[in-house]
């Protein structure tokens, strides 16, 4: 009887063991593949998806480690395709121009929504939640009339002003400053300080963790930037890194994967460093206090 | 007498100034929202009472186009069977995972990979799509078939396959902070008092995470309009037919410039999903 139960209980926890594990194995495969399909020159993959452009019964052939593992693909981008470094640089520079007007537009305005009390807050909070859960393609319209009108359409401007403005950053900072108590704040303005004081001193330190998961997530929001670029862009030689793959033939499927770890490698550069923030401020934005 | 009137009026004065400093914090960011989004919204709501090319009054014209449009009808029913397929069972699978997790603090030391999907490229995603389920590809060469699975029904489980995988870790750390949040002393007490597992999941841990409820709602919703990317990249302007979404129908108008009806489908879309987040917002989020 009490062994009976002790097995039934050993299997259920490797059961659970294994719901949450499966998941984490899953979730690492693909940037494997990636990463394991980039070190095969464009020979093998010629190779490889033969039976693809021959339409034939046969299948596209995989393996872990490639016949002769190269970093030419690599080589080829960093040094021989200049198209990539320019979208490369575009990525770059759309990402530090819009995180860096994020901070100065978003923090304020969520530190207002957070600590003071002024009439139509409520609406007004409203009206920004509205907007975060808004897709692109509602305010699409009226994004290209606006940033027509300034003549701002096909420079990198129309890429970059409207994100600064976005949202849910403002909403996700607003929680971080709301898990403060705010007696903190009573005290340092009974003590003299001033409001600005207050903010860069108290409320800045103190939210440090929801404000970099804010811009850790906005930058994978840039980083990954489909919609925006396609609708106000047709200069392809302004377009971001994350519509690169999408020129490249199924004839350079090597490149291709190269292309997508570099892509990759950067995020996961940003995810390293910030991975405690990221999952603190993340928490902090699913909690309501 | 004399020395309260004074007092009220440095008050006064003292409040008065702290609420420009007030409004100097929201002052940027409500300035840049109102010009790039809330006022050509306003005036692209009025224009789709209009015809624009020839300014004539058109009532409800254009928004009868958007109903009896067939594209839009396709695209809404599969915007809502994804809505129901894919954050309906994010939001459950995460839960299951969060609750297993917080079980055991060894198993989430390294829960923060689950974490790292968010930070793939959508184009990325793409390619091992094609790779793994294009005809000659890796599933059909397990299964020895050889059906495109991205070009018929399918592709709508592979979108919501991916939209899984690419949130299940996102949401489950929400619902993980949710879960940390309730009082270890409040479930010893039911255990006490012999409540069951089961009892005290819906007793206590239920209502407990109303609060993150709102949050996690939301999150999922604005990340599944954005499985679009996927969805353009891998089918184009027309990507197979069940999984053209309604964010295909909009971007189509809008390169076709068919302003009248995208005008109007726009503030529709802005109707409803305004309705939605207020009503969530009633729901689990009131202050």
């Amino acid at each position: 009887m009490n062994y009976g139960r002790k097995i039934i209980k050993n299997c259920l926890k490797i059961l659970s063991w294994l719901c949450v594990a499966g998941p984490g194995v899953l979730i690492c495969v693909p940037p494997l593949l990636l990463f394991c399909g980039s070190l095969a020159d464009e020979i093998e993959w010629g190779q490889r998806i033969a039976p693809l452009l021959k339409n034939n019964q046969e299948y596209i052939e995989w393996k872990w480690i490639p016949d002769y593992p190269t970093l030419g693909n690599y080589k080829e981008l960093l040094f021989y395709a200049p198209d990539f470094l320019v979208l490369f640089w575009n990525s770059v520079k759309t990402a530090a121009y819009i995180l860096g007007g994020q901070f100065l537009v978003d923090v304020p305005a969520a530190w207002a929504f957070a600590v003071y009390r002024f009439r139509g807050k409520q609406f007004l909070f409203s009206v920004y939640v509205i907007l975060m859960l808004l897709p692109f393609q509602s305010t699409m319209l009226a994004k290209y009339l606006v940033l027509n009108g300034m003549g701002f359409i096909d420079t990198g401007r129309a890429v970059i002003l409207p994100a600064i403005f976005s949202t849910f950053p403002v909403f996700l900072i607003y929680r971080g400053f709301r898990t403060i108590p705010q007696e903190l704040f009573e005290a340092a303005r009974t003590d003299g300080a001033g409001e600005f004081e207050i903010f860069f001193r108290i409320g800045m330190p103190l939210a440090e963790g929801s404000i970099t998961a804010a811009f850790v997530l906005s930058f994978f929001e840039i980083w990954n930037m489909v919609e925006e670029p396609l609708a106000f862009l047709k200069n392809i030689s302004l377009w971001p890194l994350s519509l690169y793959l999408s020129q490249i033939g199924p004839g350079q499927a090597g490149r291709a994967c190269a292309a997508s770890v570099i892509t990759l490698a950067v995020s996961l550069f940003v995810f390293g460093m910030f991975r405690d923030s990221l999952e603190q401020g993340i928490i902090s934005s699913g909690l309501k206090l | 007498m004399q020395l309260k009137k004074n007092w009220n009026y440095i008050w006064r004065n003292k409040r008065r100034k702290q609420g420009i400093k007030q409004f100097l914090f929201l002052m940027p960011s409500l300035g840049g929202v109102a010009c790039f989004v809330l006022l050509p919204f306003g005036k692209m709501t009025v224009s789709s009472f209009f015809i624009v090319l020839t300014g004539e009054f058109a009532g409800l014209k254009n928004y009868m186009a958007v109903f009896q449009n067939d594209a839009f009808e396709i695209a809404a029913a599969n915007t809502v069977r994804f809505l129901a397929a894919g954050v309906l069972p994010l939001l459950l699978l995460s839960l299951g995972l969060a609750l297993l997790i917080n079980g055991d603090s060894k198993r989430g030391k390294y829960r923060y990979l689950y974490l790292l999907p968010l930070a793939m490229p959508a184009a990325a995603m793409v390619l091992i799509w094609k790779l793994a389920f294009s005809g000659q590809g890796f599933l059909n060469r397990f299964l020895g078939t050889h059906t495109d699975f991205l070009g018929e029904e399918s592709a709508f489980f592979i979108l919501v396959g991916s939209y899984l995988w690419k949130n299940l870790g996102y949401t489950m750390i929400l619902w993980l902070a949710g879960l940390k949040s309730i009082p270890e002393a409040m479930l010893e007490a039911a255990r006490m008092d012999g409540a069951g597992r089961v009892k005290r999941f819906w007793l206590i841990t239920m209502p407990c995470l109303k609060g993150s409820m709102f949050t996690i709602t939301v999150v999922s919703l604005i990340n599944s309009f954005k499985v679009f990317r996927e969805v353009y990249l891998v089918g184009g302007a027309y990507p197979p037919k069940s999984i053209y979404m309604l964010q295909n129908v909009f971007n189509n108008w809008y390169l076709y410039l068919e302003q009248d009806k995208l005008s109007a489908a726009s503030v529709l879309s802005v109707i409803v999903l305004g309705a939605v987040s207020l009503l969530l917002q009633r729901l689990w989020d009131w202050e």
